[in-house]
């Protein structure tokens, strides 16, 4: 009799799996089979191995903690160690999973729990000193506490609701998402393969192994019209079949995991939540270019994601889901993680290509394209992690099922990572097509503290900024553009009335000003020039000396000028999109610069050079406290009477304003 | 065959072609900077660029290929303003120090400010005096001011991908970027086989050799000091084109002129000691041959390949041959045999070279024995600052303890010249007479490797010619492997050999070096005496002073030992 102690084990003698040969049904001979011949009671011991591996069936608690990146830097860790304390003082036995993230950031740290029998639940907010309690009221009391209560899955036949508790799937973050890349982050463990075949894994793969050549692959990709999710936005079958046309001996495939753009964190969450999709996604791109060897370019910033990478790489491969002859096809594939030094340009292709062959990350002209001529003169598909995470269901579902969402030249959905001033924070995937305010107010909850909406600024470095005029505006290429932004990678941060546009562009300009690699002189030396232009716009003009105030004004005339050229010239796309940040805000919010340029005022008090502080006379009790607490003693006035600010000492701290318990520092 | 139209003209090209490569053959100049003939563009500088009709940006015409039906202008609105701006932008970050600088005269960045009608400052200055931009004296050689860099790439490629050193690159990001060596170090600390190509690369005043000048005019100055001079043989068939004579003119009587109008003493030819070194350098191959020592031997003329040896080839250090280049043997008889014949002390005599190389001044400070090394180009610095009219001088000839010279130790300043001479006197030694026809065409011309099988009696000599080093490394790494097989190698580190030397002028381009090639060519068909050994003055002063090739004497003044000289410089 054999007994299953691995999914990979034989159930009988006539099951012909071992660990160095597999048959093209592999996956689902092991998860639903057997296939290859007909027993019951192997069915049976099968399936019931598999409910239980996959988690599907439980016979402890399972307590997950979401320990991604983004929920380690909440707390997470604190939260883990405070479940395992509590699970051993009050010998529990129980089950703990570090899991990706759900997304929903504001509520981190997560911890979910899953009764055998009963529906998982998630909570938010859990820091390690609400642990002892939540785990106390759940485990032993069979009680939800509702202040802190997420919502629970779906159930199903097996499973019975916790009742009085909201779906999960009905939260107002998550209800109008519709999540097919993040469908398994923060749900499962990231880097155990049964779990991810329980939801439909490595299927896509196996089908096109068993029954599409590349070229069909390349079709349906194409078909289904999704497009680089990277910032390009080129359509991705097409660019497959440039490189499969391109006979080579050698080709490769090169996962860009180089997410680079300030506020952009979509990549890290999926590999750290759900690394075998991505890998997965890899592998059906590889085989349908003919690519063999393949690499996954990954920031060294990214620890958590490489280790996660490396787990579902060695389980993968141990599985002969990657490697030498996968599942019998003949196609082999080798998948080796390089890690880039954070240059923000490394995630451009042809720099991404010259630091994997150990060269200096800096791009070179195109024609020819990578697809054509890329690693090592070798025809390389580069695509990024969030377009191949697309693969695996455009595959098992189709490509109609797939370009049936979305808009006409968008197909599918899109990732993003939304930020600032928002009540929501976290990743957000919708389909293509949703409205700007859709996302913002409705996943996103609108603006904290009652703030006013100013912009949201969209596709990081080479995006732009939309303001509250466009926020009907349908997210997808091609509209995004006509507002001055772009789709990018899917940064996207709201601004509130208190942000300040010049100092956004000026942030922006001083991060391209950094991070150009320093090759073609339009993008070095302009986007240089553009952000000393916002240096001197915002600065005040008690420190102007000599022909200060004429340079000032010289810069400004050359400014939008000086742009296109960087735009029009520049030899990467980095260099081509650097103006964007400056010429959407110049567009959409021009009496903002000129309150800089000509008042030399900053309207939304960000810009601290161009502040007055003055003390209302009408307010001020003479408390002295604002004089005591001024580090230059630029506030001169007696107790009891109202204190004046000397502007030629004052140094525009702030401090008065934040010890005066009166309100009579006035701003402007 | 395909058509395109480039301002508003129907134009033939070959698909795959360079845009740029189009307008050249049309007569339509397009301002460049980063762009090296026969060098994969990298499209750095955006100089070039040129529109294209349909295409939102301006296309960048070296790295562009043509295509069916494309529609160019080249000289738009659009792209004059763009051009403009570049080199506006370029200038806000360079020192307004054109009047102080090297490259006054020649400078490529003043003559694009000039073509595009700079006129106005627009741009914030950028280029404040920091700590990355400090210029850098650590090299024997080559001063690298990095104030006037604008980062065009020509040097660091030159240096990669020709001469296969890398001893600088790009480094830092963003507008911090510059050119640096490993580690930040200065170049003196770095690979750097000071061969100067790269300041032949360069379009501005950022790399330039490391000036004897002032030395030399304050050692003409003093009374006490001797000061005598030898001419290095390619220098003579070059410096005419910087006077606005006609490239390939040899211009050797002038030079002897103006030298001695200069307040040089004596006037030597370094081609002399190209013959002595013939003489040594046979005779040591004929003994490695003959007692079994190490095999290939490898000419040890080119400083700059006797240094890429140590660093990158240490294994075979003990290939190079021991003799001393020509400029070291003269400098070590000038102290020596010249002193005691003019009966001075070696301390009062200042020895002066006219080089078309920038390693020979490290070679010299290695050495010893020569004082001043100065490129052609600061020789030509030299005489017009001294307000001498080259075409007004009346030829003369130089002095001839140490100048009687065959045409085969001319033929030293061309790649292939040193086998050719070497060659010649090999036959000699061995047979005893000399060769039917003494022009060796396989060691002739421009080709970067050349090899030939030579049969002298009843031996068979396999020889190789190599220039740049960039090739070298490969045939070297193909010995290595074994797939090839020698007795001889010569080896120029520059491409062309020192007629291409890095401290030949600036505009040093193909047609020149041939025309100076063929000028070294004439030279020798001209000559009467065209072997090392028939040479009077070699014959002399072996009987009088040296004894013999190999001989103690030779040992001591005219050999090295190589390894021990790569470790002492380290």
């Amino acid at each position: 009799m054999h007994k299953l102690q691995r999914i990979q084990d034989i159930c009988c003698d006539k099951c012909w799996h071992d660990a160095d040969k597999a048959c093209p049904d592999f996956i689902r001979c092991l998860s639903e089979g057997p296939l290859c011949h007909k027993s019951e009671s192997c069915s049976e011991k099968r399936k019931t191995f598999f409910s239980y591996a996959s988690r599907h069936t439980l016979t402890r608690p399972v307590i997950f903690v979401g320990a991604g990146t983004c929920g380690l830097g909440a707390g997470a860790q604190a939260t883990l160690n405070a479940v395992k304390q509590y699970l051993e003082l009050n010998h529990v036995d129980a089950e703990i999973v570090e899991v990706g993230c759900i997304g929903l950031c504001v509520a981190e740290p997560m911890v979910d729990i899953w009764l055998p029998g009963k529906t998982r639940v998630s909570f938010k907010n859990i820091q390690a000193t609400a642990v002892p309690p939540l785990l106390h009221s759940v485990l032993v009391e069979q009680k939800i506490p509702l202040e802190q209560i997420l919502g629970q899955f779906e159930a199903d036949d097996s499973l019975t609701p916790w009742k009085g508790v909201p779906l999960l799937s009905e939260h107002p973050f998550f209800k109008p998402q519709k999540r097919w890349v993040l469908a398994n982050c923060g749900v499962i463990h990231p880097s155990h393969i049964e779990e991810y075949w329980a939801t439909g894994g490595y299927r896509a793969l196996e089908q096109v192994l068993g029954h599409h050549t590349p070229a069909e692959v390349c079709e349906e990709i194409e078909k289904s019209g999704l497009r680089g999710r990277g910032g390009g936005g080129f359509i991705t079958g097409k660019k497959w079949k440039f490189a499969l046309q391109t006979p080579a001996e050698q080709k490769y495939f090169i996962c860009n995991a180089d997410e680079g753009d300030p506020g952009a964190f979509m990549d890290r969450a999926v590999i750290e939540g759900d690394p075998h999709r991505v890998l997965e996604g890899l592998a059906i791109g590889a085989y349908a270019i003919g690519a063999s060897i393949a690499y996954v370019y990954i920031r060294a910033e990214y620890p958590l994601a490489i280790t996660r990478l490396k787990e579902a790489i060695a389980e993968a491969e141990k599985h002969h889901l990657l490697g030498t002859n996968i599942l019998d096809s003949g196609f082999n594939l080798h998948i080796k993680i390089k890690m880039g030094a954070g240059a923000f340009v490394c995630g451009e292709e042809t720099a991404l290509i010259h630091s994997i062959e150990g060269k200096r990350g800096m791009p070179r002209p195109r024609p020819p394209f990578p697809a054509i001529s890329g690693l090592w003169e070798k025809p390389t598909v580069i695509n990024n992690v969030e377009t191949l995470a697309n693969l695996p269901l455009i595959i098992t579902k189709g490509a109609s099922f797939f370009n049936a969402v979305g808009t006409t030249n968008s197909k599918g959905t899109k990732v993003f990572a939304m930020s600032g001033k928002v009540c929501n924070t976290g990743l957000v995937e919708i389909p293509m097509g949703t409205s700007l305010r859709d996302i913002v107010f409705a996943i996103g909850g609108g603006i904290p503290g009652n703030k006013k909406y100013k912009a949201v600024q969209i596709g990081g470095p080479s995006g732009g900024c939309i303001p509250e005029q466009h926020l009907d505006i349908p997210i997808d290429y091609e509209s995004l553009k006509t507002v001055g932004a772009m789709m990018g990678s899917g940064g996207m941060v709201v601004m509130d009335e208190d942000t300040c546009m010049v100092d956004v562009a000026k942030f922006f300009m001083d991060f391209i000003q950094r991070e150009s690699c320093g090759k073609c002189i339009s993008c070095r030396e302009g986007t240089r020039q553009l952000f000393q232009i916002y240096e001197r716009i915002t600065r005040s003009h008690k420190s102007e000396k000599g022909f200060d105030a004429l340079d000032r004004m010289q810069g400004i005339m050359a400014m939008k000028q000086l742009a296109e050229v960087i735009k029009e010239t520049s030899l990467c796309g980095l260099g081509q999109s650097a103006p964007n940040p400056m010429l959407s805000t110049l567009r959409w919010f021009p009496e903002e610069y000129e309150a800089h340029i000509y008042d030399r005022t900053c309207p939304a008090k960000v810009c601290k050079d161009l502040l007055t502080y003055s003390i209302d006379p009408d307010h001020c009790t003479g408390c002295t406290l604002c004089s005591r607490n001024c580090p230059t003693h630029a506030i001169q006035g007696v107790a009891k009477s109202a204190h004046v600010i000397n502007q030629n000492e004052c140094i525009r701290c702030g401090s008065c304003d934040e010890y005066c318990r009166k309100g009579a520092v006035l701003v402007q | 065959m395909i058509q395109l139209e480039i301002n508003n003209k129907q134009v033939d090209a070959e698909a795959g072609e360079r845009i740029l490569d189009v307008l050249k053959r049309e007569g339509i100049h397009v301002p460049t900077l980063c762009h090296m003939k026969d060098r994969l563009p990298t499209g750095a500088c955006r100089m070039c660029v040129v529109e294209a009709e349909g295409n939102s940006q301006l296309i960048p015409s070296c790295a562009y290929p043509v295509a069916e039906g494309m529609k160019l202008h080249t000289h738009s609105q659009r792209v004059l303003r763009a051009r403009k701006t570049i080199v506006e932008l370029l200038l806000a970050n360079h020192p307004d120090d054109c009047l102080y600088c090297v490259r006054n005269r020649d400078c490529e960045l003043r003559g694009l400010a000039e073509e595009l009608q700079v006129r106005n400052r627009r741009f914030f200055p950028t280029h404040t005096k920091t700590e990355d931009s400090k210029t850098d004296y650590s090299n024997l050689a080559i001063v690298r001011e990095q104030s006037k860099c604008i980062l065009c790439g020509r040097c660091v490629r030159t240096c990669e991908e020709i001469m296969s050193v890398s001893a600088i690159d790009f480094i830092k990001r963003g507008s911090n970027t510059r050119i640096g060596a490993a580690f930040d170090q200065g170049l003196g600390a770095s690979e750097c086989i000071q061969c100067g190509q790269c300041i032949l690369a360069c379009p501005t005043g950022a790399l330039s050799e490391k000036s004897h000048l002032d030395s030399v005019r304050n050692a003409l100055a003093d009374p006490r000091l001797t000061v005598v001079v030898q001419h290095a043989p390619s220098v003579s068939v070059t410096l005419g084109e910087t006077f606005g004579i006609e490239p390939g003119k040899d211009v050797e009587g002038l030079l002897n002129a103006a030298l001695r109008k200069l307040g040089f003493s004596h006037v030597f030819d370094t081609s002399f000691t190209a013959d002595l070194t013939i003489m040594e350098e046979a005779s040591e191959l004929v003994e490695r041959i003959q007692k079994d020592g190490k095999l290939p031997m490898m000419t040890s003329c080119s400083p700059g390949w006797v240094s890429f040896v140590g660093e990158f080839f240490p294994e075979y250090k003990e290939n190079l041959s021991t003799c001393k280049s020509p400029q070291q043997m003269l400098g070590a008889l000038i102290k020596s045999h010249f002193a005691t014949k003019a009966n001075l002390s070696p301390d009062a005599i200042f020895s002066v070279s006219l080089m078309p190389c920038t390693a020979k001044k490290g070679e010299a400070h290695r050495h010893g024995d020569v004082d001043a090394v100065l490129t052609t180009r600061e020789l030509a610095a030299l005489i017009r600052q001294s307000g001498l009219d080259l075409n007004a001088l009346t030829p003369e000839t130089s002095d001839t303890i140490f100048s009687e010279r065959s045409s085969a130790g001319k033929l030293f300043g061309a790649t292939g010249g040193v086998m050719e001479a070497a060659l010649r006197t090999a036959h000699h030694m061995i047979t005893g007479k000399n060769l039917a026809n003494l022009e060796f065409r396989p060691a002739r011309g421009l080709e970067s490797v050349k090899e030939a099988i030579v049969k002298i009696d009843s031996l068979t000599l396999k020889i190789a010619i190599v220039s740049g080093l960039g090739n070298a490394r490969k045939l070297l790494e193909e010995i290595k492997a074994g797939l090839r097989e020698y007795h001889f190698i010569e080896v120029m580190t520059c491409p062309g050999g020192c007629i291409a030397g890095g401290g030949q002028p600036h505009q040093t381009d193909l047609a020149k070096i041939k025309a100076r090639m063929m000028a070294l060519y004439q030279i020798d068909k001209k000559a009467t005496l065209r072997t090392s050994h028939e040479n009077a003055a070699i014959q002399r002063i072996y009987k009088e002073f040296l004894g013999a090739p190999l001989g103690p004497v030779s040992h001591r003044l005219l050999h090295v030992h190589h390894q021990a000289e790569v470790q002492t410089e380290q």
